[in-house]
């Protein structure tokens, strides 16, 4: 009689895997393909109205513009640690050329995976490092939407001062927050940014009171890093301009809300998808920005007078022709010592690494 | 200070207090019972969702806050029959309502994403800010404070309170007497659902008037933390509840004006840590008894 053991199982289990393995490894050349087929894993539910929203968007336009050269599967709401390792794992055996991984938290998981399946190819958004050639890290200068914000508001305040609801301490917020701050001194020399850490991503009852907060202390801008609408309901009420998160929110605040910075990774990935069907997929690391189109404005509201629309289509033209950059020198911090001098421009290093404000910004 | 900016701060004390007094309220009447559901923040998530998909359809918030009102009582329905009839455990069962709850209240809540609806906000609107901060309140506000001094009668003056204290007191000797054990307990249950509901159709429908999953974001526990920070008595509660939102709001306004004599964690800390206090003040004060009903999470069989 046939005894189930546990060395019995996993031995059995081991030739199984292997037994799927070998052939997914030696079916593969690195040539051209007809079809490619692409997996997304993402962080949250594909109706979070942010973030997940914008790579499932770009995920549709991605089908749209390929067709038939490309066939996509999706796995929402997985959570960043262990469970996202197999669920990628999961995929890359199940036959995808090429898995986009699009949340910080699942770069470690696919370090791993990238090593176990070298013929798939890896893409990872917003982490900072790979194991293998087979991974990619891609990411977007969103820092230059916010300076495109931080122009509108210096422009528009009356108080000079804005309200900035923040999450964490992080490079991306810190260079965030001094994007907009720079960008709005440029305008108006006495401009204040003041800052809420509210230690977390999302919180709709506590982003509305940080809101509030800062609305019935002077400010009358509201701006944020957090996901969630409820900052721009508040700024609604209280007659103040805001400015949408990851998406266009203007159907939560219709007066206040002036535009948004919106992520659109449909040309990175068709780019990517692309270079899986022609054989040319090399591993890369890109931050991408407004001139790839990659970072977008809303449209803005009809709120805002001619010359504050003129003002921030011109910030986006040039940054977008490459004229603008909105960490040129000088630029003080806080404590009123030059970071950067005159005619200098912060290296992405150093703003991947950013953990000091400019001057302007209380916090 | 100015009167503007004093007001407006205590505007958003109410607003903050006010969920966490009825999901309180309703909570403390289940435990009064000598029953104890976790589920509260389950409980909440459903009464935000079903408040805000039945406001936006029929365009009413009022009946927003009546069918977050009866979806509340009917989740919590579920959880005392499993823990009354059936007798399973009340920590793990309340603990799977709050994880059904998040999961229900996002699948139904699917299609309400990223819309607004007509909220229940103030009844008159003033320009004067002292009319404002009696009169310009939701509805809600008011019910919250009318409902702790219902409560507080309940409990402490009517026979029909004390009878469901003796019942969460001792359960045997309550039936021995020839109390229905069970009937209360459910009656109790379902009034605590309806709060919880309540409560969490206020983020939805006044707090922040939109749907999205995790809405209450976790006042559901602080709720529960309340209950055992005002030892169980209605006008502690409401103590307890207001000062949680000042703690929450001066946490924020602090910040907003840049003062930064407390690290924010510190500040954001503060309503638990204030809340092991008084439970080591309490227990230390009365030696070991910190007021809790004695059948608090005990499972009751008829046997005679």
């Amino acid at each position: 009689m046939f005894k189930l053991t546990k060395r019995r199982l996993l031995s059995a289990a081991t030739f199984a895997a292997a037994s799927l393995a070998i052939p997914a490894s030696f079916a593969q050349d690195s040539g051209a393909k007809d079809k490619v087929k692409a997996a997304f894993v993402y962080v949250g539910p594909v109706g979070d109205f942010g973030w997940t929203y914008a790579h499932d968007e770009a995920r549709k336009c991605m089908v749209e513009q390929l067709g038939d050269k490309v066939e996509t599967t999706f796995v929402e709401n997985v959570a960043e640690g262990p469970d996202s390792e197999r669920v990628i794992r999961q995929l890359a055996q199940d036959g995808a050329d090429i898995v986009f991984t699009t949340s910080f938290g699942f770069m470690n998981p696919t370090i791993k995976v990238a090593k176990q399946f070298p013929d798939v190819k890896f893409e990872h958004a917003t982490g900072y490092q790979t194991g293998s050639d087979n991974m990619s890290l891609y990411n977007a200068k969103f820092y230059q939407g916010r300076a495109v914000l931080g122009t509108i508001a210096g422009k528009m305040s009356e108080s000079g001062k804005a309200g900035y609801i923040a999450s964490f301490p992080i490079p991306e917020v810190v260079m965030g927050i001094n994007a907009f701050t720079l960008a709005a001194k440029k305008v108006n020399p006495d401009f204040e940014t003041q800052v809420v850490w509210v230690n977390s991503w999302y919180d709709p009852a506590k982003e509305a009171d940080a809101a509030n907060a800062l609305l019935s202390q002077g400010a009358d801008v509201i701006t944020q890093h957090t996901d969630s609408p409820a900052p721009l309901q508040a700024a609604e009420k209280a007659g103040a301009i805001a400015f949408g998160q990851a998406s266009d929110m203007s159907s939560f605040a219709p007066n206040a809300h002036m535009t948004a910075i919106v992520d659109d990774w449909c040309p990175y990935y068709v780019k990517r998808v692309e270079a899986v069907l022609d054989g040319s997929w090399e591993a890369d690391n890109v931050w991408l920005g407004m001139a790839d189109g990659e970072v977008v404005m809303s449209p803005f509201s009809d709120k805002m007078p001619e010359d504050v629309k003129e003002a921030a289509q011109k910030v986006y033209d040039d940054t977008k022709a490459g004229t603008y950059e909105v960490f040129t020198g000088p630029i003080t911090d806080q404590s009123g010592e030059v970071r950067v001098p005159e005619g200098e421009t912060l290296s992405e290093e150093d703003l991947l690494k950013m953990d000091w404000y400019v001057e302007g910004v209380k916090s | 200070m100015t009167l503007d900016l004093l007001v407006a701060i205590l505007m958003t004390v109410a607003g903050a207090a006010t969920p966490l007094l009825i999901a309180a309220l309703g909570e403390l009447v289940v435990e009064k019972s000598g029953v104890l559901n976790l589920g509260v923040e389950g409980m909440m998530l459903i009464g935000a969702v079903t408040g805000f998909a039945v406001a936006y359809v029929t365009g009413v918030p009022t009946f927003g806050a009546l069918a977050a009102l009866c979806a509340g009582a009917l989740v919590s329905l579920v959880f005392a029959v499993l823990t009354l009839s059936l007798m399973a455990n009340q920590v793990a069962t309340g603990l799977a309502l709050t994880i059904f709850g998040t999961g229900v209240s996002a699948l139904i809540g699917a299609p309400f994403v990223g819309i607004t609806t007509a909220t229940l906000g103030p009844l008159f609107a003033f320009d004067d800010p002292l009319m404002r901060l009696v009169f310009g309140h939701s509805p809600l506000v008011y019910l919250g404070l009318a409902l702790t001094l219902a409560v507080w009668w309940f409990l402490r003056h009517s026979r029909r309170g004390l009878v469901l204290r003796a019942v969460g007191e001792s359960d045997e000797a309550a039936h021995a007497i020839g109390y229905p054990v069970l009937k209360i307990r459910y009656l109790a249950v379902l009034f605590g659902g309806a709060m919880a509901g309540l409560a969490g159709c206020y983020y939805s429908l006044v707090l922040t008037p939109m749907w999205a999953e995790r809405l209450t974001a976790g006042r559901g526990w602080i709720a529960i933390a309340l209950v055992v920070f005002a030892s169980w008595k209605p006008g502690r509660l409401l103590l307890g509840a207001y000062l949680f939102g000042l703690v929450i709001t001066m946490e924020l306004q602090a910040k907003a004006a840049g003062f930064n004599m407390f690290a924010p964690e510190f500040l954001a800390a503060l309503p638990y840590l204030a809340t092991i206090a008084v439970l080591a003040i309490i227990s230390f004060a009365r030696k070991g008894d910190a007021n809790a009903p004695a059948c608090l999470g005990k499972s009751f069989r008829a046997t005679a």
